[in-house]
């Protein structure tokens, strides 16, 4: 409908549509249905009426919106058509022009004629009708088409010149000319001012900086050659009386006065608040995350195992290499108890003890083999020099080697595994043995003496920081020689010793002239680097770890001793050392004296004190200075500071924080404790039971509350301090047998692995994810806060514990004196109170007897008679 | 007195250091040990010299009142004076 309108409306522009009410439709006699008929829907009005219906009725006058339209029109009556569909919108139209008028009232025929032409051509059939040619009809566009051609504007104009036939093609000579010579040769145009195109600036923008005079002077100056020039000076400073009379001086008081206020309000400002932190920056718990966060999951990277070895192995003890990425040693040993080795004795000593190099990139074949007399329980890469490996054996010795000599082909791994695959293609006969791609067996160069040294297995070993060196008596002193040169082990037979690896003066000749009979010829490619001390190394002092006057030990399984003992603090210089030190001499140890300990003062506040844990699952904090008994004037160990038996089992793992100098890890039996070195009391914290023995356990290196426990059926727990503090916060499955050994290490900021170790003789290498080797921002001071409140729950516990025998005391007291109250009752009293009790017991038995009817009631007298 | 004002100064919340120099950069009294005072006497007087400058230079009729540099690790403060110069050392955060 809507759409007809418009059409409409176009094509009618004088249509204005009406509302007329019924009182104005009565006025002008134009009541629909009434006046105004189907047949003749239409009235005309006059325009006098009109003017006085707007007269009288002004704008409620219907005629108000069309007033103008009325004044307007020329004629007298306009028609008023009823609109009864509401074509127009509203129900009467009123018709503007006399032309409408007519329009309306005489439609024109031309609209049949159309219709009726339309119904004869039928519409399913189409027939084609070429396009009839129509005469054109010009709609301006031959304007545009006159205004773009191109026409010429003026007439050509057309020369005829000739010129004589025989002057065509004639050689044409040119010659220069000067232009200004001849006359007419040039036409020229030259350049005029003209002053119609002149024009004159009259504002120009111009800026202007005022500036401080500037002169600029030169000189050159006599160069003569270079001259070194120094200039030492010293502040000037004000004597010690000048001071004080400046401080008396009353320009002085004041300036303090004022500035005082002003600094103060400055000082309190910064204690209020920081102004310059970041909230943004410290919500946020790190930047970027390398990997997936919620990764927490140790992921295997590589797993080593000894294929060769014919009987089954475990490994004991497993060591990264300090310097070299991949590389890691793992020391194996015979999966077998006493009985069975000494049953098995004889196959034992044909085979071998090793220990094994592997190296990342070849997961079958192990770099490098060191063979050792028995099998090793424990070893250790020296921290000054990676060559030099000390490892404890079984039968209580200790063994040196020294790999210098193939400490470029352990550098240099990567390229032996391509040249493997070149090798395949050729069948195996023909293959000849490639010596670099054998691992090499290295023989020791040193074992320490067999009667005086231990005489059980060696549980631990550990190299003494190259700070310091100990004397017989134990006392400390200076390190000149800025490598390590002193080792410490503990062993089953209940003792630790300290050994020294340099040269010993010797003490009477005689015993020089012993060794030369004894002398055993070596291999000619054992270097010869501890030659002094093959066979005949005896320890520099020996502890005795005793429990009293029973002749039982302590059996020490495990020791830690301060960080400070252990680091090697030349690290840096170590490798510019070593290489001058390979260029001069070969041989460091030889040339060195341990003589020169007595030439020094002795360092009085070291701290000589260490932890030993126990095979009975003891913690003991002990020292291993000497000290004179004064019974027997001999020197004697000092006496254990602090004995702990937390442990159900064997103490394997007493460890101290890479982060905290004085926060030892012990792991033993069912339990794990954390201890603070300076705390007597007890354990900082001590889980509860496990299901089951943790074997194994290791701080993690980068983050301060992270620690790795090894249990006995393979899985891995990982500790997290911040997490929780009873449980593991993870719990990982890495193999099916127990767990000897755990060692983590960093290889970069974003590459962390974990080494561990199995019964069965496997090597897994996990990776650490991101959550567990990147510490969070406040971690270390939240652990720290962690173990001072532990520490304090200590003290308190402690308090408690004073406080409550105390209060058992009081109690104890107060009942003894209520008992003396109720002690004592006169004779009488008792006497009283028994009689009354018989005379209830008759009456109860009176009525017992009357209520089964035994007796009659009325025979009250006889009763008594006959009781 | 004049000790009083510096030792309560010095016992503010995290306050390291605090010294008194004189014009030309002297130290006149001191908590920190001789080499420290020295270089950071020098140091911030000739700093104190060019912000007094630069503050004038913008505005002949305004002068320096207080000079407060915070760093990563401390906030060091130097109350200027025609003669002296009271320079403090302070940690602001835990």
């Amino acid at each position: 409908v809507t759409v007809s309108l418009t059409v409409k409306k176009r094509s009618h522009p004088e249509i204005y549509p009406l509302v007329l009410t019924t009182k104005t439709q009565e006025i002008f006699n134009c009541r629909i249905d009434e006046d105004i008929t189907d047949e003749q829907p239409y009235k005309l009005i006059n325009k006098e009426d009109i003017f006085e219906d707007l007269r009288n009725r002004a704008a409620v006058s219907d005629f108000h919106p069309v007033k103008k339209i009325v004044q307007e029109y020329p004629g007298n009556e306009l028609l008023l058509v009823y609109d009864k569909d509401f074509k127009y919108g509203l129900n009467f139209y009123l018709i503007g022009t006399e032309e409408g008028k007519e329009n309306y009232l005489n439609p024109p025929e031309v609209s049949e004629e159309q219709e009726e032409y339309k119904e004869y051509i039928p519409e399913d059939v189409y027939i084609y009708k070429p396009p009839v040619s129509k005469p054109w009809v010009s709609l301006g566009s031959e304007k545009e088409i006159e205004e773009e051609s191109v026409t010429e504007s003026t007439k050509q104009i057309t020369y005829m010149i000739s010129r004589k036939r025989s002057e065509f093609g004639a050689p044409i000579k040119f010659s220069d000319q000067n232009a200004s010579s001849v006359k007419d040769a040039y036409i020229e145009c030259t350049a005029y001012p003209d002053k119609n195109f002149t024009l004159k600036q009259l504002e120009k923008d111009v800026g202007m900086q005022v500036i401080p005079q500037i002169k600029d002077i030169s000189t050159q100056t006599k160069w003569t050659y270079p001259k070194n020039a120094t200039t030492q000076y010293y502040p000037r400073e004000f004597s010690e009386e000048e001071k004080e009379t400046l401080k008396q001086s009353k320009p002085l008081v004041d300036f303090l006065n004022n500035a005082s206020i002003s600094v103060e309000i400055a000082l309190q400002q910064n204690e209020i608040t920081n102004t310059f932190i970041d909230d943004w920056k410290h919500l946020a718990e790190e930047e970027g995350t390398f990997g997936d966060k919620t990764d927490t999951h140790l992921k295997e990277y590589q797993s080593f195992t000894d294929l060769q070895s014919p009987m089954e192995k475990m490994i004991t003890c497993v060591s990264w290499h300090p310097t070299i990425y991949g590389l890691i040693a793992v020391s194996v040993a015979v999966r077998l108890s006493f009985e069975d080795r000494v049953h098995f004795s004889g196959k034992l000593l044909l085979q071998p003890s090793l220990i094994l190099f592997w190296s990342f990139s070849d997961p079958i074949h192990p770099q490098l083999m060191l063979e050792s007399p028995d099998d090793i329980f424990c070893f250790k890469f020296c921290p000054s020099d990676p060559n030099i490996i000390a490892g404890g054996c079984i039968n209580g010795q200790i063994v040196m080697w020294d790999i210098t000599a193939h400490a470029d082909r352990i550098e240099n791994i990567k390229a032996g595994g391509s040249r493997s695959k070149k090798a395949t293609l050729k069948p195996m006969f023909l293959l000849e043995p490639e010596s670099n791609k054998e691992a090499m067996y290295i023989r020791h160069c040193a074992v320490s003496s067999i009667e005086n040294g231990h005489k059980r297995v060696i549980t631990d070993i550990h190299w003494l920081s190259d700070t310091f060196e100990i004397n017989r008596m134990g006392s400390v002193f200076e390190n000149r020689s800025g490598i390590c040169c002193q080792l410490v082990t503990c062993s089953a037979d209940c003792t630790i010793c300290f050994w020294d690896i340099r040269p010993q003066k010797p003490f009477t000749p005689q015993t020089t002239e012993k060794k030369k009979e004894e002398s055993i010829e070596i291999p000619f490619d054992v270097p010869s680097t501890f030659l002094h001390l093959d066979l005949s190394w005896k320890p520099l002092t020996k502890l005795r770890l005793s429990k009293g006057e029973t002749s039982l030990d302590h059996c020490p399984t495990k020791i830690s001793l301060n960080e400070d003992h252990l680091l090697c603090k030349t690290q840096d210089k170590m490798l510019a050392q070593s290489k001058t030190a390979k260029a001069e001499e070969m041989n460091p140890y030889h040339n060195l004296e341990s003589g020169v300990a007595n030439l020094l003062k002795p360092i009085d506040d070291f701290c000589t004190k260490f932890f030993v844990g126990t095979e009975e699952g003891e913690v003991i904090y002990t020292d291993w200075k000497m000290e004179r008994d004064p019974e027997t004037g001999r020197f004697m160990p000092k006496k254990p500071v602090n004995l702990h038996t937390i442990h159900d089992g064997i103490v394997h793992t007493i460890q101290r924080s890479p982060f905290y100098d004085d926060i030892i890890l012990t792991v033993g039996g069912w339990n794990v404790a954390i201890w603070k070195e300076s705390v007597m009391t007890g354990p900082l914290l001590q889980s509860c039971c496990a299901p089951k023995r943790y074997t194994s356990g290791h701080w993690s290196l980068t983050r301060p509350g992270v620690f790795y426990i090894g249990r006995e059926d393979g899985y891995i727990d990982i500790w997290d301090l911040l997490e929780k503090t009873h449980e593991p916060a993870q719990s990982q499955n890495i193999c099916i047998t127990m767990i000897t050994c755990i060692k983590p290490w960093i290889f970069s900021p974003k590459q962390q692995f974990i080494a561990i170790a199995d019964y069965y003789g496997t090597l897994h290498i996990l990776e650490i994810p991101w959550t567990l080797s990147r510490p969070s921002t406040n971690e270390m001071t939240s652990i720290n806060h962690y173990f001072e409140r532990e520490v304090k729950h200590l003290e308190y516990v402690e308090q408690r514990k004073i406080i409550r025998e105390q209060e058992k005391k009081e109690m104890e007291q107060e009942m003894a004196k209520k008992k003396v109250k109720i002690y004592q009752k006169s004779k009488e009293q008792m006497e009283a109170e028994l009689k009354m009790d018989y005379e209830s017991y008759l009456e109860l038995e009176k009525t017992v007897l009357i209520n089964l009817g035994l007796i009659k009631v009325t025979e009250k007298g006889s009763y008594l008679d006959v009781m | 007195e004049v000790e009083e004002t510096l030792k309560r100064i010095q016992s503010h919340k995290g306050v390291i250091g605090t010294m008194v120099v004189n014009a030309e950069g002297i130290p006149i009294r001191t908590t920190l040990d001789n080499s420290t005072t020295v270089q950071y006497a020098g140091l911030l007087h000739h700093l104190t010299m060019k912000a007094k400058s630069t503050v004038r230079d913008i505005d002949p009729q305004n002068d320096l009142t207080f000079l407060r540099i915070r760093s990563k690790k401390h906030e060091i403060m130097v109350a200027p004076d025609k003669e002296y110069l009271l320079i403090v050392i302070q940690n602001p955060c835990e």
